[in-house]
């Protein structure tokens, strides 16, 4: 569903108020679009509904491709290309190849995650990021609806927010 | 919480009773085999009637520490625990803790098997090669150097002082912990708890040497020129990931017959990301070992890797080692759905019983047997003999107290844990 920039924000004093009200709203069958708090909120995600992150599956991947590329450098490179007498072992041979395979597995694994988390969570370095109230970093939980992806009226469910312990309801609208 | 207790019924013990009594049937069927399957071969002619008991005391000796090094790291996870002040695990601590009453019995058989194995028998079938008192005699016909200029540290009064040392310090501190944890039970509050994290820091800290120590005496001597700074960490991660295996089957178990009804699947999730974590950390020792003594290709290094990849008795060990202590349980481990779901952690667990079982094998087997060795019926009955008493000691460990240290300061926050 489009969004047309229009928010409602509901503003909490407490963790666990703001646990609760995640459930309700969502009981209320209002989608949620963000919640934003100074600390972790235990259970929040399964309040929200999230699935689990796909960033391991990512990680399995980007790690294949890092061991790939290291052996596929190391073979290719000391078996084939230049090939060189160390140690009087064959020029292809698999054990002193696994330190420098491990360690590019971890380093384009990790490089891959970090890549893809920023993408995933569209953090690109000019985004301006869209603070719904200055407070999130100090002492105050929001909870921010979108309101061009929900079917009520606007009324309904700031009544909803405010019935769920919010200490203030807002509209925020963002350019 | 209502209270949570293990009866060990006069069934299990029975069912214990019988898999020994297999156990038993299966060496004596091994024996048979062995002694007139015309298994010998022209260098075992000699004394070829004693063969089959020298592989029985050999896989005596396999078991024996193996078994004892499940009790031992068991009681160091226990430790590990208190004096990292965890919570999660408060709730399952009597296991581990169970584990300690083996090395009691470990404490008799360790002497019994050793005596057996090196004062029973004809000489060239001892466990130990340098036991043999004409290696140190200069200028005879046996005259070994490198042993002799070992025998400042290998020697039998010393070997045996130590062996005692070890098993008074384990005993002691797991005594100390033991007492303490029930006592606990009774008295409640968190003074007993403050004890337990001084005595499990100073546990670790006699672990630490002598777990070293104790595997360069029992297991790293039986290659007697050979040696390997790695070995006392190899040892370790060994005993260690096999018990957590053991922990973790045993929790399983418990929980299927209807106790720990409070556990849920993060606590799994803890215990198996552990298994993953040290399934990594043991190949990674292997690994280290292996690839500097591969590299450097210095003679009386290489020989020990030689003795078992270029032989046909051993080489398949060497790479079902590797495959049932890594490649296995790293793949089964990795997703976080299999480490919360016991149908995996029942199959990795296995794999890595088994597993570290064939490594001590293959520690101990080539350089006691040499080319007479195999897997067969006395390994498997042995092995079933030993794992039958194991659990035997565990739950009659478990049956005595309460299943769960019902004052633990962290019991609360173990029961709610939550990742």
């Amino acid at each position: 569903m489009a969004t047309n920039n229009k928010y409602l924000v509901g503003v909490y004093g407490d963790d666990d108020i703001t646990l609760k009200a995640v459930k309700s709203i969502r009981a209320a069958n209002i989608k949620i679009h963000e919640v934003f708090s100074p600390f972790p909120i235990h259970g929040i995600d399964e309040a929200l509904g999230y699935k689990h992150s796909r960033l391991p599956k990512a990680a399995f991947m980007f790690g294949a491709l890092g061991l790939t590329l290291a052996l596929t450098m190391q073979f290719w490179m000391l078996g084939y290309d230049w090939q060189m007498i160390i140690g009087g072992k064959n020029f292809a041979s698999l054990p002193p190849f696994v330190p420098v395979s491990f360690e590019l597995t971890v380093l384009i694994s990790a490089l891959g995650m970090v890549a893809t988390f920023l993408i995933a969570s569209d953090l690109k370095p000019y985004k301006k990021p869209k603070i719904f109230d200055i407070r999130i970093t100090d002492d105050k939980h929001v909870i921010a609806i979108d309101l061009g992806q929900n079917k009520l009226a606007k009324e309904e469910i700031s009544k909803i927010v405010a019935d769920t312990g919010a200490e203030e309801v807002n509209e925020k609208s963002f350019d | 919480m209502s209270e949570d207790k293990f009866v060990f019924t006069a069934g299990l013990q029975k069912k214990l009773l019988i898999a020994k009594l297999i156990g038993i049937a299966l060496v004596v069927v091994g024996i048979l085999f062995v002694a007139f399957g015309g298994h010998g071969h022209e260098e075992a002619a000699a004394g070829h009637h004693y063969h089959w008991l020298h592989r029985v005391w050999v896989n005596l000796w396999i078991n024996n520490i193996y078994f004892l090094g499940i009790a031992l790291t068991g009681v160091l996870f226990l430790a590990l625990q208190y004096a990292s002040q965890a919570g999660w695990s408060a709730y399952i601590n009597r296991i581990p803790e169970a584990f300690g009453g083996w090395i009691y019995v470990a404490f008799g058989l360790t002497l019994i098997i050793f005596g057996l194995g090196n004062y029973a028998g004809p000489s060239h079938f001892h466990i130990f090669h340098w036991l043999d008192s004409s290696l140190y005699v200069e200028g005879g016909e046996n005259y070994d150097a490198i042993i002799a200029g070992k025998q400042g540290y290998l020697n039998l009064p010393f070997f045996l002082t130590r062996l005692v040392i070890y098993f008074v310090l384990w005993i002691m501190m797991f005594r100390f912990i033991r007492n303490e944890s029930l006592k606990e039970d009774i008295n409640g509050g968190d003074s007993h708890w403050r004890k337990l994290r001084v005595y499990s820091t100073v546990f670790i800290i006699i672990f630490a040497v002598t777990s070293s120590t104790a595997a360069w005496d029992w297991v790293l001597s039986i290659d007697t020129h050979w040696f390997s700074t790695m070995f006392g960490w190899y040892v370790f991660a060994s005993w260690f990931v096999a018990a957590i295996a053991a922990i973790t089957l045993i929790l399983i178990w418990l929980r299927e017959q209807g106790h720990f009804m409070q556990l849920n699947s993060d606590h799994l999730h803890d215990l198996g990301k552990y298994l993953f974590a040290f399934s990594i950390f043991w190949t990674y020792i292997w690994f280290s070992q292996y690839l500097l003594i591969y590299y450097a290709n210095i003679p009386e290094e290489a020989v020990y890797f030689l003795e078992r990849v270029n032989s046909e008795q051993y080489a398949w060990v060497f790479y079902v080692n590797i495959l049932l202590n890594f490649i296995l349980p790293f793949f089964i481990l990795m997703t976080r759905d299999s480490k919360r779901h016991t149908i995996f952690l029942k199959i990795a667990c296995t794999f890595i019983l088994i597993g570290h079982w064939f490594d001590f094998y293959l520690m101990i087997t080539p350089g006691t047997l040499s080319e007479n060795g195999g897997v067969g019926f006395i390994e498997i009955g042995m092995a079933v003999i030993f794992a039958a008493g194991f659990i035997y000691v565990v739950f009659r460990g478990l049956a005595k107290a309460s299943l769960v240290a019902r004052n633990h300061p962290m019991l609360e926050e173990s029961l709610h844990h939550h990742v």
